[in-house]
């Protein structure tokens, strides 16, 4: 081809040497995937050479040219049970290895460190725990499990990294998790992949996989300043939270000390595991989420935190081992008013409630 | 065992003086018409007006795809053109043209009836149709819609400012069309049949249209109530499915799958009706396991009503309920498969021809069984997490719908062409057009296989340079595409005045349509025939054809 | 199903369909009255099925809901008048009787019982209608209408002793009850409506003589219609008005 143009030659060498026809494998979860990608693309190509091989075999031997009169056959009922058996039983298995990977994808192991996405109109927001705020970009070390928590500010987006083979919805009003382990160095596309609204395709970042040492150093050099449970404590006070969940024994509101993970019994009779979902509805729809011994007094603060200050909230009482420093800020400002409105059993409360205080019980959360 | 049929003479036929296309003339008589044939056709010029408007919006976007970066239209224009394509293709394409146009013409002749049961509520069903698309022009000139035809919410109640209602109204009408053509062909299959017409004498033709007409009825509703309440929303600001009151946006897409995904089903059942009658046909045999063929569609209809979530297993729906869908949805694959391999062995000991319908026939099992066995992939849960909202499943459901059905409804409009018309097609241009078809779409879509698997996500205006190699090939795909469906066109209308007089059975076909004039007279049949054969019994037209050399001959 | 129905007919209807010896309301394309009639019917019930199915992705919401706000439905409900409800739901219920006679007397020909029966599911369909649309602007007066002049005022502050307050993130969900509240009843007004004004139409055509050759397909389709129609007030009633409220005093 190349006496036609040496130009357009060129042109297709390159490009046509150059391009990728399959994604790089860069997680654990990667290998799997394409260990099953490439068992379906067996069972498809199985599929369609025995449909092909069937009907160009006839063609050719059943022509009207060599068989011109045609046999009239009425069925098989062997031949039918035969091609609804194996197909059935083909696709059983795609079903029992898919949904193990699907378990595995979801289900996040209980050593991963979590780092919180918000998706919103056309940006990606990554908190990291020490407060390392990023935009359409995520850095993280290779070789530890990376749980991602994420919520959308706004519409439904979907975050999606093809080189770890993940992908989860991002949803508005909800916590949704994935996790990956990174294995391989390097810089990765970053795309949202559900339709959002005009710049949807704009919508894109990049993941940068890390040495744990890089991971590191990133960290230390992108700082903000403080991490984001001392935003969230900032926040707790400045909204006035320490007023009432102050742990003291007169509080009006539940001791929120060690509160993450155990598990709670609820005004209304169930029980819950207090994970980041349960804390998130009780700070925006505090009223349906009122803990079993207290009065539905706690305003609602839908409107007035946005879901980064409530991601800063979550990640405070997740690290809140002791109300001293609450109390310390509580004293500073203003004293309680003593007596009033104190727990309705606040006597029996605090007891038992601390009885429950057990570690939190491991992958029970999710 | 053995038929030996020898085609009848179509040199001397000539056009009947008599038909449904001379009985009256003018406007009127074609508006107000209650023919169920005319009905057919003016549905057909309808659709195939939609059609146009739904593939240019198609070949924009394939231009836009050609870079990188978005030049040729804004991110703004792109998403409106790829929601159009879907809208005008999904509610005013597919769902409609196998039902209302080769339905509508066949149903009533196939089961050796006078017309539907309702001929007044077809007309109407034709024009809330008509309202429908009307109002869907309407929503595009004034300034189109950019929600994507699945109206996901919040998106499309409260974050876009385009025409969300007018475009919800526009589907909402035309899905009362739906409700009633299904409804019409339901109470004609039960209740019109010609004596002798048993359920197990009918076409499989029938039985796939009674298919799909189930779930024209029983899932269509569910998507007016949703779209009624989507419009609500958006116009109270009530929060039915907004998170922030309170509502659950999941709701919408449960609401919204629990219809489109059975509308798959719609799209393509009927299809399956016409391969089994076009493979019979050219192989001049019975087509292989009538019994599994018809009840495999009727377990894909019921089927097809417990799968809606497979399109939310990333959306964080329980894990368990993702089991029980991906479950279903490996089922409901079998009976597709069943039908496939019937209609392979249908040839076996046949007497095989290769007309131009047989080549559309090929390529509709070619890429239906590559649609469907990735559908496979993507039913797996594992891989649906990596492939889903990429152009992998852009690529899946358009081997299913393009390559499947538009390979189907080709097949049957040129199998039917001879009756609707009476007049041929050339069929060498008929072949031409045919291959050009499947070498375009698989040069179109098999690309964005690898896209998707590369991860590139579906509806985006400006991607990554390294897929451009793909999305270019793509393109020039889709231009040998079109070429494939303006050449039909142009050859079909010249076969309207200058075509070869086809005669009542061209394709020495079984079949009650093929015992009767072409064109069809106003009432089909002088007298109400007497059924006393099997479907696609090629022995009995034998016998019958050589009884009329005896006698007339 | 009916294979049989259809074979046992006589054969070859063609030969006795001349064109002046069958009944003028037969159709053309159909063979016989009986399959004539047996179509018009069947042909209702697949709609009434379609209805069925309609109505369903709303209740499917409410049921939704309702497990997820039970206290703000409690409230909502506790809201609407219950004598109100029983009315309309006797109206109704009377309506269907009335059309049921209308349906015997245009079998019996007996055009006056007709024509009398008729007015009064007519009459009964508007007086529901009539209460519906009070209800509807007592729920405009009280700012209970979603999106429009929404209050939860009530809620929070409730005037009947036995309400307990709600919190007001809580209250909030109430407009989700009264949304489904007026989508149900709405479309369900709707169908009263469009089956109202198909009555009006019948009786005009009855006024003039018509129904009385006993072809009467048409009021028994109506007839089913209408009760479809009351059946669904049947499940609104206790869903909307009755379950999960508070003692009556």
């Amino acid at each position: 081809m190349h006496f036609i143009s040496p130009v357009l030659w060129q042109f297709l060498v390159k490009w046509l040497s150059t391009f990728p026809l399959f994604p790089p494998e860069a997680s654990t979860i990667s290998i799997q995937m394409d260990a099953f990608f490439f068992f379906l693309l067996l069972v498809t190509a199985l599929g369609v050479l025995i449909v092909a091989a069937m009907v160009i075999s006839f063609s050719v031997m059943y022509r009207k040219e060599k068989n011109p009169v045609a046999t009239q056959i009425e069925g098989s009922t062997l031949l039918e049970a035969t091609w609804t058996i194996i197909p059935l039983a083909l696709f059983l298995v795609c079903f029992v290895w898919g949904a193990l990977l699907y378990f595995r994808i979801y289900n996040p192991p209980t050593n991963a460190m979590n780092i919180y996405i918000v998706g919103k109109q056309w940006m990606w927001k990554a908190e990291h725990p020490g407060g390392q705020h990023e935009i359409n970009s995520l850095h993280i070390p290779i070789n530890r499990p990376v749980q991602l928590t994420m919520i959308s500010q706004d519409v439904f987006h979907s975050f999606s990294v093809p080189a770890f083979r993940i992908k989860r919805e991002v949803i508005p009003g909800r916590y949704s998790t994935v996790w990956f382990e990174a294995t391989k160095l390097g810089t990765y596309h970053l795309f949202c992949t559900q339709y959002c609204g005009t710049n949807h395709s704009a919508m894109v970042g990049e993941v940068f996989a890390m040495t744990p040492e890089d991971y590191k150093a990133w960290t230390a050099g992108s700082t903000s300043g403080s991490s984001l449970a001392q935003n969230g404590e900032r926040l707790f006070a400045s909204l006035g939270c320490n007023s009432c969940h102050s742990g003291e024994a007169t509080a009006r509101g539940p001791n929120l000390a060690q509160v993450y993970g155990s598990r709670l019994q609820l005004a209304n009779g169930s029980t819950v595991i207090a994970d980041d979902a349960f804390l998130r509805q009780a700070i925006l729809t505090p009223s349906t989420h009122v803990e079993a011994g207290y009065a539905p007094i706690m305003p609602t603060y839908q409107g007035q935190v946005s879901e980064e200050g409530v991601i800063d909230l979550v990640e405070f009482i997740k690290n809140l081992n002791s109300n001293y420093r609450v109390q310390q800020t509580t004293a500073a400002a203003t004293q309680p008013p003593a007596g009033q409105g104190s727990p309705v059993t606040a006597g029996s409360q605090s007891p038992a409630e601390t009885a429950q205080k057990s570690p939190r019980p491991s992958g029970g959360v999710k | 065992m053995s038929t030996s049929l020898s085609l009848p003479d179509q040199q001397e036929a000539t056009l009947p003086k008599l038909n449904y296309l001379n009985t009256e003339f003018g406007l009127k008589s074609w508006l107000l018409t209650r023919d169920h044939k005319r009905i057919a056709l003016l549905y057909l010029v309808t659709i195939a007006f939609f059609f146009a408007i739904g593939g240019t919006a198609a070949a924009l976007m394939r231009l836009e795809l050609l870079t990188p970066v978005g030049d040729l239209v804004s991110s703004d224009t792109y998403n409106k053109l790829f929601s159009i394509h879907g809208i005008i293709m999904v509610f005013f394409f597919l769902v409609p043209v196998a039902p209302a146009v080769l339905g509508n013409f066949l149903i009533p002749i196939m089961i050796g009836a006078k017309d539907v049961a309702f001929p007044k509520l077809n007309l109407l069903s034709y024009y809330l149709f008509a309202t429908g698309g009307c109002i869907e022009l309407f929503t595009i000139l004034q300034g189109g819609i950019d929600t994507g035809w699945t109206f996901t919410t919040p998106l499309s109640t409260h974050y876009v400012n385009t025409n969300v209602i007018s475009a919800a109204m526009g589907i909402f009408i035309a899905g009362f069309s739906s409700i009633l053509t299904g409804l019409n062909f339901i109470v004609t299959i039960h209740r019109l049949r010609a004596p002798g017409m048993t359920w197990f004498r009918l076409p499989l033709f029938i039985w796939s249209y009674y298919a799909t007409s189930l779930i024209f009825v029983l899932a269509t509703p569910v998507i007016a109530i949703a779209l009624l309440l989507l419009v609500l929303e958006r116009v109270f600001g009530i929060g039915i499915f907004d998170p922030a009151m309170g509502g659950d946006p999941l709701l919408f897409q449960h609401l919204f799958w629990f219809y489109s995904h059975p509308a798959v089903y719609i799209m393509i059942l009927p299809g399956m009706g016409v391969i089994s009658e076009v493979m019979a046909c050219f192989s001049k045999k019975r087509v292989f396991g009538y019994t599994a063929v018809a009840f495999s569609s009727v377990a894909i209809a019921v089927f097809s009503f417990f799968v809606w979530a497979h399109h939310m297993f990333i959306m964080g729906i329980s894990n368990y309920s993702a089991l029980v869908f991906s479950f279903f949805t490996m089922l409901v694959a079998v009976p597709s498969a069943i039908k496939i391999f019937n209609w392979s062995a249908t040839m076996y000991k046949g007497s095989v021809t290769f007309d131009t319908p047989m080549l559309y026939a090929f390529s509709f099992i070619g890429l239906f069984t590559l649609g469907g066995l990735t559908g496979v992939m993507l039913a797996a849960l594992g891989m649906d997490i990596h492939v889903t909202e990429t152009y992998f499943i852009v690529a899946h459901f358009h081997y299913v719908m393009v390559g499947g059905m538009v390979s189907a409804v080709m097949c049957g409009i040129h199998f039917w062409w001879p009756k609707i018309t009476g007049r041929m097609y050339p069929e060498s241009l008929g072949r031409l057009a045919a291959s050009t078809l499947f070498i375009g779409f698989n040069l179109t879509f098999f690309p964005q296989f690898i896209l998707g698997y590369m991860g590139m996500p579906r509806r985006y205006h400006a991607y990554p340079p390294e897929f451009q190699a793909l999305n270019v090939l793509s393109t020039a795909g889709a231009s040998i595409l079109a070429i494939g469906y303006l050449l039909p066109a142009m050859y079909l209308l010249w076969s309207l005045k200058y075509g070869k007089i086809a005669g009542s059975n061209p394709w020495g076909a079984a079949g009650l349509e093929w015992e009767i004039q072409s064109p069809p007279l106003t009432e089909n049949f002088v007298e109400t025939p007497v059924v006393d054969h099997e479907a696609y019994d090629y022995e009995w037209l034998a016998q019958k054809h050589e009884h009329e050399v005896k006698t007339l001959g | 199903m009916d294979s049989q129905a259809i074979a046992s007919e006589p054969v070859g209807p063609h030969e006795n369909q001349d064109a002046h010896d069958h009944p003028p309301y037969l159709v053309h394309h159909f063979a016989t009255i009986g399959q004539q009639v047996e179509t018009a019917s069947f042909g209702m019930w697949v709609f009434l099925v379609t209805e069925i199915m309609f109505f369903g992705g709303m209740f499917m919401a409410y049921l939704l809901y309702r497990s997820w706000y039970y206290h703000a439905f409690v409230a909502g409900s506790n809201l609407l008048s219950i004598q109100m409800g029983t009315i309309m739901t006797a109206t109704l219920i009377v309506s269907s009787f009335t059309v049921a006679m209308g349906v015997y007397c245009a079998e019996t020909r007996n055009r006056k019982g007709l024509i009398v029966s008729l007015i009064i599911t007519l009459v009964l369909g508007l007086s529901f209608l009539g209460i519906k649309a009070d209800e509807w602007h007592g729920a405009y007066v009280e700012h209970h209408i979603p999106g429009a002049n929404f209050s939860i005022e009530d809620f929070v502050h409730p005037t009947d002793a036995r309400d307990i307050p709600m919190a007001p993130d809580e209250a909030l969900h109430t407009q989700i009850f009264f949304f489904l509240y007026f989508s149900l009843t709405g479309v369900h007004a709707l169908h009263m409506i469009i089956g109202c004004c198909v009555l009006s139409v019948l009786l005009f055509q009855i006024w003039g003589g018509a129904y009385m050759d006993g072809h009467t397909s048409m009021i028994q389709n109506f007839g089913l219609y209408w009760h479809f129609v009351d059946i669904v007030w049947i499940f609104l009633f206790p869903l909307l008005y009755l379950i999960s409220r508070h003692p009556l005093k």
